[in-house]
């Protein structure tokens, strides 16, 4: 007998795509031809791909916010010398090669004048080397592992342009803190989980190098894979070894919140914590982790809601103003987004349009350009050489505090020990 | 290194218990229907959603909740039966329930990312941090009530199956559905329930997966395989087999993890086919099963 399928099945089925595209697909459209060369007239149409849903959606929704929201102040101010900004959004279901499809349905059949990135360095490199082919330039916000610059199309092509801090050395203002800390008040020992990420793994790796060489002995350093969906075994081990400092190579706000739970179940607290990634995600971590908990929790980054830039200030309050919540749960995936925007736009400023090869050659001159992140200077690998490595602090039941470098300005006194948990 | 691998047993039996919670409703769609239900990890996230709406919006206890989340989920169950699979007839059936429950998955995920957003959640309740310390190691509440809850729901799904007219007619259903139809039994309605009741215990597993793990409507995907990895071990159809195969998989990812964690999933994996190509119906296979 042949299989019959519900009378209303094709309409489940249509009712399915129609949620999905109305939860992840943003301003969908087609726009006005021009590809790598760019046009000089009409519309500005930029493409990206983003992680809307899939293991990067929480990121790829921030970041979806932060393209939004530029998009829609630039076109407020009257646009990119007096061109309206079109943006079209597809979803890449955190998958590699969707994001390769969809970078090059952008460009092929789309025909954008300019692509943005997408979020996390594992899409950003094949993403690349896709734009690259078209003769784009990729502007992005999220791809800083070094596997991205050294890829070998970027260093062919050099069409990266990554306008956030480079996240090899992110760390070293807490190994600078640990230091300059007398021998007797450094932590002992220490440990190192890792994801199996290229985003997780180069900065951690980099901390355990210079911590080790301060004397502070290794009692766990292994990596895990991302794909197992229960981190407590990895975290009641790092519990067992009672480490001083926990540096936890992470890409996400799951990860951080196992080994912190499985931490406090265990009755082990660090005298500290710092996530490479995670808590720097606003209310998104502390929702999920509580607020008490998340009390002097560490994470390196480059960009805080409360970082007194005037730009960065207007952002904030557009981004409540339109999203809602308070300025400190705006997520640091927004700041990045927005950033990409802007150097993207003084990019079109200084060549009088949208020719990528113009962008790629002017971005690559070594012109300073100003974000909501402070400066952006690229090197010829698409490294943002003068964004500034900071350590944000959880403090205080929920406040996101720059606490070092311990005399740049903005930075307010560390939680040298941290606190035990829910207290 | 003996505390170490004592403490990596444990963590595997308790969190197995987890997963046999997550594991037992998919085991017995399958054993009824020959239905493999894509859609069981995105209707573990949803029975987490489910508790975490009643917890953070009603103050209810995560445990007390399931009161209400098991019904729910029971009758969301036999919404999606009813809309998606009573139709499918015929020798295409089993494959064609895969494609009609991955689309009951997207329109699920799709309207939880609606309701829900992105942002990773938890559930909260004061026994899921805390712990009881025995013979030298800490034991976490949550999974230690999750284990007890793991043993009782299967005790109770196997009571309703073995020992019940119910549960006759569910088995007679599985062995012979045409002599089934000519007994008088009405199977579109035990195949409805039935389904019904493994949607409405994966209710319990969203609840405690949401309990121990931060999760969005994207985290089901996750789940799926590992689930399937499970049952099929355990052998397909088997309530017992699954929690059996939950415990030993997870226990010996657990052990592993000691030396080398980015080996624990290649033996999870590898434990899976030399089992099958020692025993191919797993554990507890399904002729035996049904014979019981």
């Amino acid at each position: 007998m042949r299989p019959s399928l519900p009378w209303f099945s094709k309409t489940a089925l249509a009712a399915a795509v129609t949620v999905l595209t109305a939860g992840s697909l943003a301003a969908c459209g087609t726009s006005a031809s021009g590809g790598a060369g760019g046009s000089s007239k009409g519309p500005i149409s930029i493409g990206a791909s983003l992680s809307l849903t899939g293991d990067f959606s929480a990121d790829g929704q921030a970041f979806d916010k932060g393209y939004k929201l530029w998009a829609k102040d630039v076109n407020a101010s009257g646009g990119i010398g007096g061109r309206q900004v079109k943006l079209t959004v597809l979803n890449d279901a955190s998958n590699p090669n969707q994001a390769v499809t969809n970078y090059q349905t952008l460009m092929n059949s789309d025909h954008v004048d300019l692509t943005f990135g997408p979020f996390s360095s594992l899409i950003t490199t094949p993403a690349a080397s896709v734009a690259a082919r078209g003769g784009y330039a990729l502007i992005e916000g999220a791809g800083g592992a070094p596997t991205v610059f050294n890829s070998p199309p970027n260093q062919a092509d050099h069409n990266i342009f990554d306008v956030s801090l480079p996240i090899a050395d992110e760390m070293m203002p807490f190994v600078d803190y640990i230091k300059s800390l007398p021998p007797a008040k450094r932590p002992k020992t220490a440990a190192y989980p890792m994801a199996q990420d290229p985003f997780a793994d180069p900065p951690v790796q980099a901390a355990q190098k210079a911590l080790q060489a301060l004397g502070v002995k290794t009692v766990y350093s292994k990596v895990f894979p991302e794909e197992v969906a229960d981190y407590k075994a990895p975290a009641d081990q790092v519990a067992s070894q009672k480490p001083d400092l926990v540096v936890l190579g992470s890409t996400d706000v799951p990860t951080v919140g196992a080994f912190m739970q499985a931490f406090e179940q265990q009755h082990y607290t660090p005298k500290m914590f710092i996530p490479a990634a995670g808590p720097d995600q606003g209310q998104a971590f502390t929702s999920a982790v509580g607020a008490a908990n998340a009390n002097g929790v560490m994470v390196p980054n480059g960009w805080f809601p409360g970082y007194a830039n005037p730009q960065s200030q207007q952002m904030v309050k557009q981004y409540v103003k339109t999203y809602g919540g308070n300025a400190s749960g705006v997520n640091a995936d927004v700041a990045e987004a927005y950033a990409v925007g802007q150097v993207a736009a003084q990019a079109v400023k200084a060549t009088g349009g949208t020719d990528n090869a113009k962008i790629i050659k002017y971005l690559h001159s070594g012109a300073s350009i100003s974000s909501v992140q402070g400066p952006v200077k690229f090197d010829s690998l698409g490294e943002n050489g003068a964004a500034a490595a900071f350590i944000f602090q959880w403090q205080n039941k929920g406040n996101y505090t720059q606490v070092l470098p311990a005399g740049a300005s903005g930075s307010k006194s560390i939680l040298a020990t941290k606190p035990s948990w829910s207290s | 290194m003996a505390s170490q691998i004592y403490q990596a047993v444990v963590d595997g039996i308790l969190v197995g218990g987890v997963y046999a919670l997550m594991a037992v409703g998919l085991t017995l769609i399958f054993g009824v229907l020959d239905i493999i239900n894509i859609a069981q990890g995105v209707l573990v996230i949803l029975g987490a959603y489910l508790s975490y709406s009643l917890s953070t919006r009603a103050h209810i206890d995560l445990f007390t909740g399931l009161l209400i989340t098991i019904p729910v989920m029971f009758i969301i169950g036999v919404v999606i039966h009813w809309a998606f699979i009573r139709r499918l007839r015929g020798s295409e059936r089993t494959s064609m329930t895969l494609l009609v429950t991955y689309a009951a998955a997207l329109i699920i995920e799709g309207v939880l990312y609606m309701l829900y957003g992105a942002d990773n959640v938890q559930l909260k309740a004061s026994y899921t941090t805390s712990s009881v310390h025995l013979l030298g190691f800490y034991l976490p509440w949550i999974y230690v009530y999750g284990f007890i809850l793991a043993v009782v729901l299967v005790l109770a799904v196997y009571l309703l199956l073995y020992r019940s007219r119910f549960g006759r007619t569910i088995r007679a259903t599985m062995q012979d559905e045409t002599a089934a139809r000519l007994v008088g039994i009405d199977v579109n309605r035990v195949s409805a329930l039935t389904f019904g009741i493994g949607v409405a215990v994966t209710a319990v597993g969203g609840m405690m997966y949401g309990a121990t793990n931060a999760f969005n409507a994207n985290s089901g995907y996750d789940l799926i395989s590992r689930l399937l990895a499970i049952i099929i071990l355990g052998g397909l159809g088997s309530i017992g087999g699954a929690l059996a195969a939950s415990v030993f998989m997870i226990t010996l990812e657990s052990v592993v993890t000691i030396w080398e964690p980015t080996w624990a999933i290649a033996v999870f994996y590898a434990a899976l086919v030399l089992v099958l190509v020692i025993r191919p119906q797993g554990f507890f296979g399904r002729k035996e099963v049904r014979a019981q």
